[in-house]
């Protein structure tokens, strides 16, 4: 009879390791392999390279429309490095550091922004799935394939990313009640960068936290200091841990920051101030770590300006491979079905015929 | 008069007719502060207030959903949707409901909404920013599919498409947005939706089409008169649905050949609409099959590729070539 608050099952709880100052939470610090740190180190780096050479190749005409991932780095990169080699990673387009950690190449993700079907194709041995850019779709089939991992046994699991744009569609609530209704072994990792092209975080949802909709699926939400990478990793283990152990799905909010314009079509100065994007600066997930590796005596000087020599071969040869990417400009009608049907085999030859007659040499002219 | 981009002279449309009248809004993704990805809704947000301009939340379905109950209390929506790759998002909605209050209630509810959205390709755009959804949409019943091709007639068709008491999709084509400036009226100017027009007079060949593909035909036309002597007419249909299946047959049977041109892939696009069109009231004024240059059966390859899968000059010249020496 009387009112009372309803007591739900469920959790929301914040979740930070290691703070931007570098003071660290030694209890909840994970305890990781040297060389495991490093790795993760050098992988976070290649990708703010990789994301600077990006949107420089956009800005000289070498690349399209280009969405940069800076300051987001740990966030997908943390994810990655708690899933095991056989669970999959569902991205959407700023998962860059947690895409190369996974062993795609560099080459590939430059061929999708370059404007090449060949960037979605992962390499052998990564079953992970291409890039997706319709906002929160990606929710769908990401809930899709922990359903199947479930249903397979093999204890599996699945990490979907989407943005905090993303948690406005109904493509992300439906996956998410799908997924608490079935106790799939999903784990679901919105990259809140506070924006969406143009609006704030505060006018995409009235809820305080995004994490917090996770009780509405009867899930545990953790909001996360997403630019903390020991955070990202600790609070991944533990969701990829309960999902493989038949503990069902989490929603994780990775609180993070686009430090870069949307995309390279968008002009960030018309709604938002330069004051709020230096006051994330000393958050950066690239500063905190790197000082986290020199206090442990992981990194010095010396190792640190090899590893940007490093680097930055790959990368040269990674933009000298896709740019020497050839494409058959006839390729895009051979993949539509298993076989080509009547229609695109008629197309075909319509096609090389024009493609026949537009490279052949210009007769002379009668004289 | 002034020199207008198709962007400013849609931004010039949606301007006046919410200065005239106070029950037009306009709503979607960046459309306030932004002013839009492409600042179609610019100074919008700055003149009429975001009870008027209105940023929304990043859901298709609820811009369109949300505009089809507006209507209901006697707003004027005009939902931007920021690609035509994410039309798709809001699809349920056009059909289940935007094309069908007015039937379901007998004219008692109707849905005068306006789903404006940037449409096909030919600007190096990432995937799913370069589709041509118009058959799609065309085959609902109950919507209008306006698709216009130069500044001077996106004023005036967004025009009339916002005081047009039916739902209308209409197609912004991203190609001509900047690509040229024309003369617009100071004055408020509307054209019929569902008329085309002739777009260069001639009589050899008719050539069909609409949006971007305007320029693709008129640019062939040209070469067919100074390299082969062929006095093409370009019609361009401007909208879709209704089709202008008059001025087609009008056409053709003057010049009894016909080439449509769009940018869609062929399988049920609105190029077979128009050829049985062309069949069921002009098939004894034809001097040649009616041919189709339009995109592929495919998906639209990725911008590397594009203007390979986009019908061009030469492909146009080439099939008009067939049907004169047929
Ligand atoms: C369904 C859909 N609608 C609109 C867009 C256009 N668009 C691309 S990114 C974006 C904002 C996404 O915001 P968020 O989910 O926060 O991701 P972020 O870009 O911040 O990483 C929009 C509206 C899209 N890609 N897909
Ligand atoms: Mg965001």
């Amino acid at each position: 009879m009387p009112r009372e608050p309803i007591k739900l099952p469920q959790r929301v709880e914040s979740l930070s390791v290691l703070a931007a100052d570098g003071r660290i939470d030694a209890d909840l610090e994970p305890a990781l392999d040297p060389a495991d740190l490093r790795r993760l180190y050098r992988t976070m780096l290649a990708s703010r390279r990789l994301d600077e050479r990006a949107l420089a190749l956009q800005r000289q005409g070498r690349l399209g429309t280009y969405g940069p991932s800076r300051g987001q780095e740990a966030a997908s990169l943390g994810v990655a490095y708690a899933l095991g080699k056989d669970d999959w990673l569902v991205p959407t387009f700023r998962e860059t550091a947690g895409l190369l950690w996974r062993g795609w190449p560099m080459q590939t993700w430059l061929l999708y922004w370059g404007g090449f079907e060949a960037g979605n194709v992962p390499p052998a041995g990564v079953h992970d799935l291409p890039i997706a850019v319709p906002i929160a779709s990606q929710c769908q089939y990401g809930m899709g394939v922990a359903w199947g991992c479930k249903l397979r046994g093999e204890g599996r699991v699945c990490a979907t990313f989407c943005g905090d744009g993303g948690t406005s569609e109904g493509d992300f609530h439906e996956a998410l009640n799908f997924a608490g209704v079935y106790n799939l072994p999903l784990v679901t990792v919105i990259q809140n960068n506070h924006w969406a092209i143009s609006i704030p975080r505060s006018r995409q949802t009235a809820s305080q936290t995004l994490a917090q909709k996770a009780l509405a699926y009867g899930m545990d939400g953790v909001q996360v200091d997403g630019n903390d990478i020991l955070a990202m990793i600790v609070a991944t283990r533990e969701a990829v841990e309960k999902a493989r152990t038949g503990g069902g799905p989490t929603l994780i909010e990775a609180v993070t920051y686009r430090m870069s314009m949307h995309t390279t079509a968008d002009d960030p100065k018309k709604y938002r101030t330069e004051d709020e994007v230096k006051a994330w600066e000393p958050r950066d997930p690239l500063l905190r770590f790197r000082a986290y590796l020199h206090k442990k005596g992981l990194l010095d000087e010396s190792t640190a300006g090899a590893l940007d020599a490093e680097i930055a071969a790959e990368i040269d040869q990674a933009v000298r491979q896709y740019e020497q990417y050839r494409q058959d400009p006839a390729e895009f009608l051979r993949h539509m079905y298993a076989e080509l049907t009547p229609e695109l085999q008629a197309q075909q030859a319509e096609l090389q015929a024009y493609l026949e007659r537009k490279h052949a040499p210009t007769p002379a002219p009668v004289p | 008069m002034a020199q207008l981009t198709m962007v400013k002279a849609l931004n010039l449309a949606l301007a006046e007719a919410m200065r005239e009248n106070p029950n037009v809004l306009v709503l979607g993704q960046d459309v306030g502060q932004d002013e839009g990805v492409f600042r179609v809704t610019e100074g919008l947000l700055q003149e009429f207030g975001p009870n008027r301009c209105i940023d929304t939340p990043l859901a298709e379905a609820a811009i369109v959903g949300g505009g089809v109950g507006l209507a209901f209390t006697g707003f004027l929506p005009v939902c931007e949707l920021q690609f035509d790759g994410f039309s798709f998002q809001a699809f349920h909605q056009v059909e289940n409901h935007v094309r069908r209050f007015r039937n379901r209630t007998r004219g008692r509810y109707t849905c005068p909404l306006v789903i404006r959205m940037p449409y096909g390709g030919g600007i190096r755009a990432v995937e799913h920013h370069s589709e041509a959804p118009e058959a799609t949409y065309a085959h609902l019943a109950g919507l209008k599919v306006v698709i216009p091709s130069g500044p001077r007639n996106a004023r005036a068709l967004l025009r009339a498409a916002i005081y047009d008491p039916d739902p209308v999709i209409f197609f912004e084509p991203k190609a001509v947005y900047r690509a040229f400036r024309e003369e617009v009226p100071d004055e408020p100017e509307t054209m019929p939706i569902g008329k085309g027009v002739v777009a260069r007079p001639g009589k050899d060949v008719t050539l069909i089409t609409y949006g971007a593909m305007l320029r693709v035909a008129l640019d062939a036309a040209e070469e067919l008169a100074d390299d082969h002597n062929v006095d093409a007419e370009v019609l361009d249909l401007l909208s879709v649905s209704p089709l202008d299946g008059e001025l087609i047959n009008e056409s053709v049977r003057r010049t009894g050949r016909a080439v449509v041109v769009h940018e869609a892939p062929r399988h049920c696009g609105v190029g077979a609409e128009i050829v049985a069109r062309i069949v069921e009231g002009s098939l004894l004024y034809l001097e040649a099959p009616v041919k189709r240059v339009t995109g592929y059966d495919t998906i639209i390859p990725y911008f590397q590729n594009e203007l390979t899968y986009l019908p061009d000059p030469a492909r146009v010249v080439a099939a008009a070539l067939e049907t004169v020496r047929f």
